[in-house]
């Protein structure tokens, strides 16, 4: 199923959660909502499901308007990120509950029972039909409400934060899970969450949202390599930044040419954006940019350096690995091999 | 061998910070069983002795003499009529309170909290002015035949009214503090309001609710104030167990007065019990306040 948000506008009490949102999810596709809290990104995934009202826009499941329909219409899974699992009922009663209350073709128990084991099978809890939630691990939870969520056969599957409540390493094996599960069942799924690791490991495509808005959409490449604002640029991955001039196609510092050409960029102030790691260290000091080591800490295998560059002493962050000679330096000189300007706000 | 050490050197003893000297914590805990076993004890067996004082056959008579059989059965009445009205407002207020946003919201709650802070007699005072025979509706009910005060509707209303806190206060709480969470599920799964109600609101709150009803049920019968000023006193027909063991008392006949007491205090014991037996058993699903 595909979805469609068009012009999304939602605003509480005295706070716009989104504005103008617009977003194509493709039938099957995996998609993250990633951002920091307060970006809108529950929101967004709420209104897809219909348990919160787009002040102005609409959301369209394949070629039909849902905004006019409700939760129950929509037949969406949502799985809850404090998995919100009945806790008087047993797990294949958990399980059975969208069956049960179907007013049309609900099926008979007998059958609502084999679905549930079914679906156990499927999130490998085999057997764990009679324990109530309260008897599981959290991680053990979290596949019992998918289970749930997949057992009303639902046209979108959305999670929102899964696996926020659980501790690294069950999130880290409960993610490559809901990949098989995903490619195993095709369901169109969105999820939300503020961990870019889980974001650009599982998702097909992620939806980098700051501030109510989208950034960026993209593969977990394009989002890393070609970030297109500085917020995606800093939130994805580390980034290091320092304050630059660019005048006839070259990039300074002060009233130093730093060797990078910037034949497209207007003259003027700009943000010279890159990776701390992903920099070639020179000797010398033409055509570099060139400081003093301020801070050195190590961590595991590399050197994490701050660097006072300039007359205006602009610090900036430098990975070295500790095998290298420069690690051991108090003045250092170097220069990104890729980096991204962007015009200096205001 | 070891050594002796000199008799007036004591070892330093470590004393917790928050802990008071022995001497203090038991002067403390008699202070407090004596208060209560004056005050709360002592007046309840005394109730009993007088009730047996001329035996069971006394007391028994006392029971299944017409007025006090009245008494009964209208206590029930009101009881079985306000308790389920309560449950259903209760539920309701606590629904709205506890799921919605809505302007107005602080001000239902202290409303809620009203009969707690009146006075029973002025609760009872109001419907007099409301309904008696010198206020706007007192006239137009008459003349239409239709019987508020010193008939069972007025001893309705006034138990009602002093008895409305009780489950709504239990239950705000609790589904404050449960969310809307788990609705939010039931409802993307497909179930309808009510569905969502019958199977996931109320298994969720039906302690926190049973508990309300008992406390509720327990006022409802014991409630004096408020009835005594809407009731009329009239035997056999408006006298509900406290009126009547009042009026029995006045007329020095004690034996009466406690047999109908007694039972008024063995339901207070009963309730008790069930109360304890629930905050134990399920203590983690009934709302942490206890605000009466």
């Amino acid at each position: 199923m595909e979805v469609r948000v068009a012009h999304v506008r939602k605003e509480f009490d005295r706070f716009t959660a989104l504005r103008d949102v617009s977003l194509d999810i493709r039938s099957g596709e995996l998609i993250a909502l990633l951002g920091p809290s307060g970006s809108g990104k529950t929101t967004l995934l709420r209104l897809i499901a219909g348990l919160e009202r787009p002040t102005k826009g609409a959301i369209f499941f394949g070629d039909e308007d849902a905004s006019l329909k409700t939760v129950q219409e929509r037949n969406v899974g949502f799985v809850f990120q404090h998995y919100a699992l009945f806790r008087h009922m047993t797990v294949a009663e958990n399980i059975g509950f969208g069956l049960k209350v179907r007013r049309h073709n609900r099926p008979p128990d007998a059958e609502i029972r084999r679905r549930a084991s079914e679906l156990l099978d499927l999130v490998q809890l085999t057997g764990l039909e009679k324990r109530y939630p309260a008897q599981l691990s959290g991680g053990q939870r979290q596949r019992v409400a998918l289970a749930r969520a997949l057992a009303i056969e639902p046209r979108v599957l959305l999670l929102d934060e899964p696996f926020g409540a659980l501790d690294a390493q069950v999130r880290r094996e409960l993610r490559r899970w809901l990949r098989e599960i995903h490619d195993k069942t095709g369901h169109t799924t969105v999820f939300v969450t503020h961990d870019q690791e889980e974001a650009l490991e599982l998702a097909d495509r992620v939806v980098v949202m700051s501030q109510g808005r989208i950034e960026q959409v993209g593969t977990a490449d394009d989002v890393y390599d070609t970030p297109n604002s500085p917020f995606v640029f800093s939130f994805i991955g580390e980034s290091s930044m320092l304050p630059v001039k660019v005048e006839k196609g070259e990039v300074w510092i002060a009233d130093r040419a730093i060797g990078i050409a910037a034949p497209d960029t207007p003259d003027g102030e700009a943000v010279l954006y890159f990776r701390p790691h992903d920099i070639e260290l020179l000797e010398g000091s033409g055509g570099c940019i060139a400081g003093t080591v301020a801070a050195s800490r190590r961590v595991a295998g590399t050197r994490h350096v701050e660097l006072e560059v300039g007359g205006d002493r602009q610090r900036v962050e430098l990975e070295i690995p500790t095998s290298h000679p420069a690690s051991e330096k108090t003045r250092i000189a170097f220069r990104p091999k890729k980096w991204k300007l962007f015009p200096a706000a205001g | 061998m070891a050594e002796a050490k000199p008799a007036t050197v004591r070892q330093p003893r470590f004393r917790s910070a928050v802990t008071e000297t022995r001497p203090a914590r038991y002067m403390l805990m008699a202070i407090a069983f004596l208060f209560l076993g004056i005050f709360l004890v002592l007046p309840l067996v005394v109730v009993f002795i007088e009730a047996f004082q001329k035996g069971t056959g006394a007391f028994v008579d006392a029971l299944i003499d017409p007025d006090a059989m009245a008494a009964i059965r209208l206590t029930l009445l009101v009881a079985a009529i306000s308790v389920p009205a309560n449950l259903v407002f209760g539920i309701t207020a606590a629904w709205a309170i506890a799921k919605f946003e809505f302007k107005g919201k602080a001000f239902l709650i202290t409303l809620i909290d009203l009969p707690f802070s009146v006075s029973p007699v002025i609760s009872g005072l109001v419907y007099v002015l409301l309904f008696g025979a010198g206020s706007l509706l007192g006239p137009w009910l008459k003349a239409h035949g239709v019987e508020i005060l010193f008939a069972v509707p007025g001893i309705v209303l006034a138990t009602v009214f002093v008895t409305f806190p009780f489950v709504a206060r239990e239950l705000i709480p609790l589904m404050q503090e449960q969310g809307t969470g788990d609705e939010e599920a039931a409802i993307s799964l497909g179930a309808s309001g009510w569905q969502t109600f019958w199977f996931v609101t109320l298994p969720n709150i039906k302690w926190g609710l049973l508990y309300g009803v008992l406390l509720c049920n327990a006022r409802a019968m014991g409630e004096f104030g408020a009835v005594s000023v809407v009731s009329g006193h009239i035997r056999g027909l408006t006298n509900t167990m406290p009126l009547h063991v009042e009026i029995l008392y006045n007329e020095y006949n004690a034996v009466g007065a406690f047999a109908v007491a007694s039972l008024l205090a063995g339901l207070a014991l009963v309730t008790l019990v069930l109360k304890t037996l629930l905050e134990i058993r399920y203590g983690a699903e009934i709302a942490a306040t206890r605000g009466h």
